[in-house]
């Protein structure tokens, strides 16, 4: 089978093999990628994000059935941690979607972090693409907002919400500074707790104080995704600001920040390994960590030397 | 390349006795694996389409209900007919030897009944999953 | 011997042993100290800790006679393939002395699929006995007079329509329903934290449990209308402390909820009824026992403001450890369940079921399941141990035991009143959280060699492959799917949609008793899984999201 024409004609078993390769970077992915490229750009990509605990995938299950409701096709990206300890993972989200698995407009993968460096990034956002060249209209990431790496993901979304809920304390605090300034729409899941108000002023107060948002202002929602309320109203916030970002032009900006971010980082991911192949990892640079412990050179000197060896 | 091995672990038919399968989805973590864990009461459809929208490597299924028979060598089926030729099925849980041999013509490639440490799962998955 | 010079001997003692043990290792990882004295009983009060047999705080046993006055009820726990089949093993266990029935149903009876449903492919008939209909329960228990015998029913999400079942089959045989004895399980909370079989959400199914304890604390008084079950908690891995604490735990949810519902404690109290694990730690097993009389004794009275001494009272059903049975060298599981029989009796149960050698395997044979009964009978005959109340009583070591397993099992309570509950808490997923880290340590104990299995992962022998398993014939589907076209040509089935119709308006409306709508449709041969269907429609299903 070859992989690319099996994407674009809809075969689920190659999107699913493409995505692996991707993942695993095999030497094909390049290709594949190369090739998958033009027929991208037609999806709407949701990015959803929060603190664990905030029942994120169970939302993402309930937002999955609303848009097939609406008639249209959906994709799921579900990242979790990989163990720090031994490289394995738990990817425990699609059990909140197993009754989804039986609708053939819907497409579910789990990915783990794998630690990589700023290339998660790139391989969900690979994956994304091609569930995009595959023909799926709607693409949700979603992932657990605790790292840089993380934010990074769900910044790739034309429209991102952050998923928070009552009575985690002082988490609001914690993800204050990182996740609230990405926010195009925020949810108050588990909202049948006790807190929710409290929290409702509290986000306001933090969006009245982020004066970017004239022009946009991040609605509030309530939702308790486990009885399935309040899941039609993000429906309509998220169509909404796709709206706002069509109609606006802004979706051109968005899009184009995205490209460069990810042009960018592909670039320096390329340069960051090839510096760590033919400098990092030889004997001689072995020689010249000793040297600088033992203070006989200076780190500036070499820092222009392997730039000007590379530059050459 | 920045290859992992990907796991399912599923439970199909009714039986909600998960204590073996989740003791074995945390020791294949511990190993180094990529788990994807589905739960309890699974028909071999839900079971078989996971299995290839993850693209895993292993189906570990587990079952203590006595269904195994009939269960298991649909999921194959599913899998096989779904194109997930490469996929390595293995299953456990409370079944008499005397079953094995059928379950194994029928496309189950290793059987790990009761008493089975996890590190004989890892040592098996690692040697057969190329 | 004054506090002091015990003090001085005992420091004196482990010099001397620790001097020993340099020379030659002690056995390692073991959790108890190596010797009890007073001196771990410190602050001990007969009268306040464990006062007299039958008699609050209730630690030496519910009856003041014990076994003295009869043995605990020897209750087996079977059931397989058809009603038929099963109606057979059980004449066959009350003719060998069985004092009690006990039915296991398959999966698809206990989640509410007829066996012709898609959900049921594969399992009809297999880890019990097939029903669908009141005519399978005719079969089921024919012969056997419903006024003599005392029935138990492993039936949770659908407990209702099961014991609709027994009382009509019972109307048949000409026994009125105040004359039924026996127990439902009906305990829906341990089935989302541990053992799976529930249909609907939680509220709902505890609409359903607090109809059937209003609804026989009228009509059949002498049924234990619930089994909160500890059983499959500890099957599922948890440590003997988490086992009664969560099911302690799980106790409280339900007697709120009855409360709540404008019953007075005192009414329905008394029909509450436990199901242990007898594991194989003897001695624990036996302060667990002690420890969980104490602690709902005590929930019941300062919590509840219980009256009656019978609503405070922790009466329990026991079985022996179904997880701890090896596939390897199967015979020694005799000698284990011989163990773990001889926990539950010092601990004082009820009433016991005794697994059977071949069940890490298969289902269990009639030669096993007789070997089984018989081994409590030994028990109770032989041994001696039933022959005086709560014979250890007093030990250094139990009493320091009951003590630690009280405090721990306090301590998670604590906190799962702080999670807000037991529901809110198996929501969380908290108490699967505790039940799966001690599980997995459990196993990782027994791979690193800190615990030993004997035949598992010491003394293993080269064995053949065992021989005359019970085998539950693939045709049983097949069989119930002709019953299921037979009785639907058979009965008035203009009443059965009449019936259900009349259960689905009730289903929504929250101040109805639904029991004796669900009785009305299983009297009009309504099929389980169409009564079921029904309630599925208005309720919903329950979908577990919990991972790992």
């Amino acid at each position: 089978m070859n992989i690319v024409e099996g994407v674009l004609n809809h075969s689920r078993l190659a999107l699913s093999k493409a995505i692996t390769a991707v993942e695993n970077e095999y030497d094909e992915a390049v290709s594949i990628m190369t090739q998958i490229y033009p027929h991208t750009g037609n999806a709407y990509v949701i990015g959803i994000t929060g603190p664990p605990g905030a029942g994120k995938s169970t939302l993402t299950d309930k937002l999955a059935k609303e848009y097939r409701k609406r008639g249209k096709t959906v994709g799921i990206v579900a990242i979790d941690p990989t163990s720090p300890y031994s490289g394995g993972a738990i990817l425990g989200d699609r059990i909140r979607m197993m009754d989804l698995i039986a609708d053939e407009g819907i497409f579910v993968r789990s990915m783990a972090t794998r630690g990589s460096l700023g290339g998660l990034s790139q391989k969900s956002g690979d994956a994304v693409k091609l569930m995009d060249a595959y023909g799926i209209e709607v693409i949700i990431v979603e992932t657990v907002g605790v790292g840089q790496s993380e934010v990074d993901i769900v910044k790739t979304a034309d429209t991102t919400m952050v998923v928070v809920v009552p009575g985690l304390g002082d988490d609001i605090q914690a993800i204050k500074a990182g996740i609230l300034e990405i926010g195009d729409l925020f949810t108050i899941n588990k909202a049948d707790r006790e807190g929710v108000d409290k929290l409702n002023i509290e986000i306001e107060m933090m969006l009245e104080l982020n004066q970017e948002s004239v022009e946009w202002r991040p609605p509030i929602n309530r939702t308790v995704a486990s009885k399935d309320e309040g899941v039609i109203d993000v429906v309509d916030s998220i169509e909404e600001h796709r709206k706002f970002l069509f109609q606006t032009g802004k979706i051109e900006q968005i899009r184009a920040s995205r490209i460069k971010t990810e042009i960018t980082a592909m670039i320096n991911d390329r340069l960051a390994r090839y510096v760590d192949k033919e400098i990092i990892s030889t004997d001689d640079f072995a020689n010249t960590v000793i040297k600088l412990q033992n203070r006989e050179i200076d780190p500036y000197s070499v820092v222009d030397n392997v730039v000007d060896s590379v530059l050459k | 390349m920045d290859k992992r091995i990907r796991v399912l672990v599923a439970k199909p038919g009714l039986d909600g006795h998960d204590r073996g399968a989740k003791v074995v989805a945390r020791a294949l973590r511990d190993a180094g694996f990529e788990v994807i864990y589905t739960g309890i009461r699974l028909t071999p459809e839900q079971i078989a389409e996971s299995a290839l929208q993850e693209d895993v490597n292993v189906v570990a299924l587990s079952l203590l209900s006595g269904a195994h028979n009939t269960l298991f060598p649909k999921v194959v089926e599913l899998l096989k007919a779904k194109g997930m030729t490469d996929v390595l099925t293995v299953g456990g849980g409370v079944i008499p030897d005397s079953d094995i041999p059928g379950l194994k013509a029928a496309g189950i490639a290793e059987v790990f009944t009761p008493g089975t440490p996890t590190t004989a799962i890892v040592d098996y998955i690692n040697a057969n999953v190329k | 011997m004054a506090n002091e010079t015990l003090k001085a001997g005992f420091e004196a003692y482990t010099a001397g042993v620790v001097a020993k043990f340099d020379k030659n290792p002690e056995r390692g990882n073991l959790e108890p100290n190596r010797l009890y004295t007073p001196l771990d009983l410190e602050g001990f009060d007969y009268e306040r800790d464990l006062g007299l047999p039958g008699q609050y705080p209730f630690t030496r046993g519910v009856q003041p006679t014990m076994y003295r006055g009869r043995f605990w009820t020897m209750r087996m726990y079977a059931g397989f393939s058809t009603a038929e089949e099963s109606n057979k093993r059980y004449r066959y266990l009350l003719a060998n002395g069985g004092s009690g029935l006990s039915c296991a149903f398959d999966l698809p009876t206990q989640i509410g699929y007829d066996s012709t449903d898609a959900m049921a492919e594969g399992e009809v008939g297999k880890v019990g006995v097939a029903i669908d209909s009141l005519a399978d329960m005719e079969i089921l228990f024919d012969q056997i007079d419903l006024s003599k015998v005392s029935t138990s029913m492993t039936i949770n999400a659908p407990a209702s329509v099961l014991l609709c079942m027994y009382i009509a089959v019972a109307e048949k045989q000409g026994v009125a329903a105040d004359q039924l004895r026996g127990t439902i399980q009906n305990d829906i909370l341990k089935e989302y934290a541990a053992r799976g079989t529930y249909i609907f959400p939680p509220k709902p199914s505890m609409r359903l449990i607090t109809n059937i304890f209003e609804y026989c604390s009228k009509n059949v008084p002498k049924w234990n209308t619930i089994s909160i079950s500890g059983y499959h908690i500890r099957e599922a891995g948890s440590t003997a402390s988490q086992e009664i604490a969560f099911t302690i735990a799980d106790g409280i949810a339900y007697v709120e909820a009855a409360v709540k519902a404008g019953m007075d404690v005192d009414d329905f109290a008394g029909r509450l009824s436990f199901f242990w694990n007898a594991h194989n730690n003897v001695l624990e097993e036996v302060a667990k026992f002690r420890a969980s009389r104490r602690v709902w004794a005590k929930v019941m009275k300062e919590r509840f403001g219980a009256k009656k001494a019978k609503s405070q009272m922790l009466r329990v059903h026991t079985q022996t450890a179904g997880s701890m049975l090896t596939a390897q060298q199967p015979n020694n599981n005799i000698v284990r369940v011989a163990l773990q029989t001889a926990a539950a009796v010092m601990g004082g149960t009820q009433s016991l079921h005794t697994n059977s050698k071949d069940e890490a395997l298969a289902l269990p044979t009639e030669e096993s399941v007789t070997i089984a009964l018989r081994t409590q009978q030994i028990v109770a005959c032989e041994s001696g141990l039933a022959d005086t109340v709560d014979p250890l009583g007093g030990s250094y070591y139990v009493e320091a035991l009951t003590n630690k397993i009280e405090a721990e099992a306090w301590d998670y309570i604590k906190k799962i009143d702080e999670l807000g509950g037991a529901p809110e808490a198996i929501a969380k997923g908290y108490i699967q959280k505790e039940i799966q880290d001690s599980a997995y340590k459990w196993q990782m104990d027994i791979e690193k060699g800190n615990k030993i299995i004997v035949g598992v992962n010491k003394y293993q022998t080269k064995e053949e492959p065992p021989k005359n398993l019970l085998r539950v014939d693939g045709s049983v589907g097949e069989m119930q799917a002709k019953k299921i076209a037979a009785l639907k040509a058979k009965r008035d089935n203009a009443k059965v949609a009449e019936t259900l119709a009349a259960l689905k308006v009730a289903c929504g409306d929250d101040s109805v008793n639904l029991m004796p709508l669900i009785l009305e449709a299983v009297r009009a041969y309504a099929t389980e899984g169409e009564i079921c269907g029904v309630m599925r429609e208005v309720f919903g299903e329950y979908k577990s999201h919990v991972a790992l």
